[in-house]
């Protein structure tokens, strides 16, 4: 079924994902001229994947090592906030540990995010699994779509 | 600790010397490797693969991690904003230390590998008394 929207744009879209993809695909292109891959500036942690369907707005965000318990999420008004601190890594006794890879940062960390829609903050829900932190926010009532039934005459 | 805020560290893409067959990405682990008087740690971020999925092989000193994703739903559903991408995870590893196979101990927890590679206990000196030929 083709449909067509007026809106198909989401109102928060990151104007320049699309230039970030092409910049990925010239990467891709030039790392076998043997250029070095120039990592470019990150967004504040935690990178976060949101989705939708007809009932909800699906916010998935990537926190490994973070415990449930040092995870703060609050919904006010069309605003999502996820907080939290991720802890170093601590072994054995200090001084006789040798370190010899440490790339996984740590600290704290918050970040919000303006929904596009209005939610039912009521009914929000948050799951921590393998990692992957999913916040399934339900549109509120009057932003779901409506089926209006058609009365043959 | 700082007050500054985390960033997102974002994921390498792994460079396989052959091309896959399958449509399937994979990404290189972060890791923290520490290594202690009795044992090697190592700790990989492994975001979305559970306890199930991962495979750890160590052979002739070459260690390999691989993390095997996990289902996640999300089928069906319009995405509006795109920040990381979900995979497969590998990365290898060649170990300069003698490694006690049979100690070997993983744990999983909330997407991040625990490892602890024990080193084998080294051998203890001997005496060898000379005893005189009289």
């Amino acid at each position: 079924m083709a449909m067509r929207r007026f809106y198909d744009q989401p109102v928060f879209r990151n104007p320049w994902a699309d230039f970030e993809k092409m910049r990925r695909e010239f990467d891709t292109l030039f790392r076998n001229l043997g250029s070095e891959v120039e990592r470019g500036g990150g967004t504040v942690f935690p990178a976060l994947n949101v989705s939708e369907d007809e009932h909800n707005i699906y916010v998935r965000a990537e926190v490994p090592g973070v415990a449930a318990a040092d995870l703060e999420v609050a919904v006010e008004g069309d605003t999502l906030t996820i907080k939290g601190e991720r802890r170093r890594f601590e072994v054995g006794e200090a001084g006789k540990v040798a370190c010899h890879r440490r790339e996984i940062d740590s600290g704290r960390f918050s970040r919000a995010l303006s929904l596009p829609t209005r939610v039912d903050t009521e009914q929000v829900t948050a799951t921590g699994k393998n990692g992957i932190l999913l916040i399934t926010l339900p549109k509120a009532e009057e932003v779901k779509p409506r089926r209006i039934a058609i009365k043959a005459e | 600790m700082s007050d500054k805020e985390m960033q997102v560290q974002r994921k390498q893409e792994l460079q396989q010397a052959g091309e896959p067959t399958k449509p399937e990405r994979y990404f290189v682990p972060a890791v923290d490797i520490y290594e202690s008087e009795a044992a090697v740690h190592l700790r990989a971020e492994m975001p979305g693969v559970d306890k199930d999925g991962v495979e750890i092989n160590l052979e002739n000193d070459n260690l390999t991690i691989r993390g095997a994703k996990a289902t996640n739903g999300g089928e069906g559903e319009r995405v509006l904003l795109q920040e990381f991408e979900t995979g497969h995870y590998l990365r290898r590893f060649t170990i300069a230390e003698t490694i006690d196979q049979e100690r070997i101990e993983a744990t999983m927890a909330d997407g991040l590998l625990n490892l602890t590679l024990p080193k084998v206990e080294p051998a203890q000196p001997r005496k060898i008394e000379v005893k005189c030929a009289s």
